[in-house]
């Protein structure tokens, strides 16, 4: 009863919300300049949050004229928070937009064309090419990139040394990962030899991650259709499948949303699952998992990454200067060695992870060398852990996202759940209805 | 003049009453409606197009299959949250002892935050060591998927449902039993009727608007059923439970597809408001 008001009301009021009224872009005075910036670490984390602020004191005191406010909502990008905010008016001037998101919030002109701007940035010539033409569209810049890492497989070197395998030869084909998982489900009720989302959109994305190791593709190279009713998508799902339902080795519990493989994860019972080295980073700092028990290793048998990260963009309706100052503000925090996120020092000091490969960001650039030697320098994980992602990651291309990303991947989570669930799945069907859906949703959209 | 000072306390909580429901139920309602016919990107001005989102609603996929999910999980909620709450209320009428104390905990899931009951249950259903499978390898059957098969998961958030909304009905059930005059129980014994021709020809004739109100009220709550999948499923397993309103949220929040969304949501109240409209009739027959 109470759900029946509930409900249709507070949709209602979110949709409301979200279509309502224009946003006054931030204060400033003459001379003066006021932005808001996204990703203040949370009071739960007062370390990490004190660094923040600190970095803040410091970039308003070389930069007289400049306020900072700084904002806290987490995670830093919400989609369920992320219409509203713009329409009421609450959008910071600098935000965080991930990878799956850019196409969608650049199309939608969500975001400033800072190409005018871009030199506020000191190393953006050293930001890897193809990464920023994630953020570029019609040759207008739209985005800073601030994280990128390709594919993966995270493994538990614990389990591995349990089930009898070498943690420091990881499997490099699915034929190994198979016979590694059946080991590790061997070592009793609840241990998980692989494991794999199937919803809340997680399982198109692993989904895609997975044709795209293959070769295939989620699209056709013009995006007007779908193109993974595949070869390469038949062996995605016939691989989940017997891995499931012939070897057992995936569980019996179907994973749905981000959350859920992490605290998987986590418990130390999960043997292997695709991710990239902010898995790592997640696991141990927000999941409890044991530091040493984690390592990752290159995308077995991959011809191309699906590319990960996020990028920060400024509020479309921020004044020149404002855009600038948030530029700098990026600059400042985000893109400087040996300052602000790329302080490995202090991070170590404050208890952070530090070690995990998990930005690739600057490439091979010089920067990005730097970056990487100051990393090591002060890791306070086992960076030969990671070794074998790193040497093999190298090599493969990254392959950015579909269009409309978000909607092909709640269609094809469907195709994940269907092995995932029923023994008896219909490989063709699940991949030829998906296409169907597909190919409707890209018609309809033009 | 001096109607209106005798009554002004009176008008006063009905202004307050008249602002929150403006506020908080009609304006919102009023904007959706409107946002059903435009596109926005919540930047530029919105621009019009027609029945442009509903008509790219409709021919979504999945559209159909939300639609019938949304009614098999109304008509699975209403064959259990309808009549199971009717029979705990007969019974707990009839108990003679401790009635207070169960009355207690039959609405005690009503109490806890939906969001901790359905917590709760994603323990109960987890294939592994989950409660369910425990028990049902207690007396020796076989475990069940529960959440995580097509063919169970629906009926899986209607026990979830049943068990958080359940609570209140049988309170309401148990009031209007208690409003029985008893001398038409004592009538019917009187002429040799046992509890079945009772039940068949005192309570539920005596009972009966009671019982119409609760069949709309709950044909309306359970056809907007969000939370379960939303927490439990995701919508899947394989689409199974993808229902109405959480298709409007895919849309509104993870697609940034207002217009669509709102779409939906006028789709979805145009018929609640059918139901509606018959809550209305019974109540005003009741009045005649």
């Amino acid at each position: 009863m109470k759900r029946s008001a509930g409900l249709l009301v507070a949709s209602a009021l979110g949709l409301a919300a979200c279509g309502s009224g224009q946003q006054a872009p931030p204060a400033g005075g003459a001379g003066q300049v006021t932005i808001t910036v996204a990703c203040q670490p949370a009071k739960s984390a007062p370390k990490e949050r004190q660094a923040w602020d600190d970095d803040v004191a410091a970039f308003m005191k070389a930069n007289p004229g400049v306020t900072v406010k700084s904002t806290d909502q987490q995670p830093c990008f919400d989609p369920k928070t992320f219409g509203p905010k713009l329409a009421g008016g609450q959008m910071e001037t600098v935000f965080v937009v991930p990878v799956t998101n850019y196409d969608d919030v650049i199309r939608q002109g969500q975001a400033l064309d800072i190409t005018a701007y871009t030199g506020e940035i000191k190393n953006w010539d050293d930001l890897r090419q193809d990464v920023r033409d994630l953020v570029t569209k019609d040759g207008k810049v739209y985005g800073v990139p601030n994280v990128h890492y390709g594919v993966g497989l995270v493994y538990n070197r614990k389990l591995f040394a349990e089930a009898g395998l070498d943690p420091n030869t990881p499997p490099t084909t699915w034929a190994e990962i198979r016979e590694a998982a059946k080991k590790i489900a061997a070592l009793g009720p609840g241990h998980v030899g692989y494991g794999e989302y199937s919803g809340g959109n997680t399982g198109g994305w692993h989904f895609t991650q997975a044709i795209y190791g293959r070769g295939g593709s989620i699209l056709t190279d013009d995006g007007k259709k779908a193109a993974f009713n595949s070869p390469e998508g038949r062996a995605v799902l016939q691989t989940l499948h017997d891995m499931r339902w012939v070897d057992d080795s995936m569980g019996t519990k179907l994973l749905v949303g981000w959350e859920s493989l992490m605290v998987a994860m986590g418990s130390g019972k999960v043997g292997m699952m695709l991710g990239a080295p902010d898995v790592v980073t997640d696991v141990v700092g927000k999941f409890k998992g044991s530091v040493a028990d984690y390592g990752i290793t290159g995308f077995p048998e991959a011809k191309a990454s699906l590319s990960g990260g996020e990028a920060f963009m400024i509020n479309p309706k921020a004044t020149p200067e404002e855009a600038k100052a948030g530029m700098r503000w990026l600059d400042f925090r985000f893109n400087t060695v040996g300052k602000g996120r790329f302080d490995f020092a202090r991070g170590k000091a404050i208890g952070n992870p530090v070690g995990v490969p998990d930005n690739a960001v600057y490439g091979d650039s010089p920067t990005g060398q730097a970056i990487q030697a100051d990393r090591v320098k002060n890791a306070s994980l086992p960076v030969e852990n990671y070794d074998p992602y790193v040497k093999a990651s190298a090599a493969i291309p990254p392959k950015a996202e579909p269009v409309h990303a978000q909607e092909i991947y709640a269609i094809l989570d469907v195709a994940m759940s269907g092995v995932l669930s029923d023994e008896d799945a219909d490989i063709d069907k699940l991949l030829a209805d998906a296409e169907t859906k597909v190919n409707a949703v890209l018609a309809a959209k033009g | 003049m001096a109607v209106l000072r005798r009554n002004l306390t009176a008008y006063g909580f009905l202004c307050a009453a008249l602002f929150c429901f403006a506020v908080f139920a009609w304006y919102p309602m009023i904007r959706e409606f409107i946002l059903s016919f435009q596109e926005t990107n919540l930047i530029d001005p919105p621009t019009w197009v027609g029945l442009d989102n509903f008509e790219y609603a409709v021919g979504y996929p999945g559209f159909t299959e939300a639609w019938i999910a949304t009614l098999q999980f109304t008509f699975l909620a209403l064959v259990c949250g309808f009549a199971v709450p009717f029979v705990v209320a007969l019974v707990l009428n009839e108990l003679r002892h401790a009635r207070a104390y169960l009355r207690f905990v039959v609405y005690l899931p009503v109490m806890l935050p939906p969001i901790v009951a359905v917590l709760l249950f994603r323990w109960f259903f987890d294939p592994g060591p989950g409660l369910f499978n425990q028990l049902l390898g207690l007396v020796n059957l076989p475990g069940l998927a529960w959440l995580d098969s097509p063919a169970t998961a629906l009926i899986s958030l209607v026990i979830v449902s049943t068990w958080m909304n359940m609570g209140s009905a049988t309170l309401i059930y148990l009031a209007a039993l208690q409003n029985i005059p008893p001398e038409l129980y004592e009538a019917a014994e009187l002429d040799g009727a046992g509890i079945l021709k009772r039940i068949r020809h005192v309570t539920i004739p005596q009972t009966r608007l009671i019982l119409l109100l609760m069949l709309m009220l709950q044909i309306v709550a359970t056809m907007q059923v969000f939370i379960e999948p939303y927490m439990l499923t995701g919508g899947g397993p394989a689409g199974s439970t993808v229902t109405v309103a959480y298709m409007m949220f895919q849309f509104a929040f993870t697609n940034q597809n207002y217009g669509v969304a709102g779409a939906l949501g006028m789709m979805l109240m145009i018929v609640l408001l059918v139901f509606a409209a018959f809550q209305l009739r019974l109540t005003r027959e009741d009045k005649a």
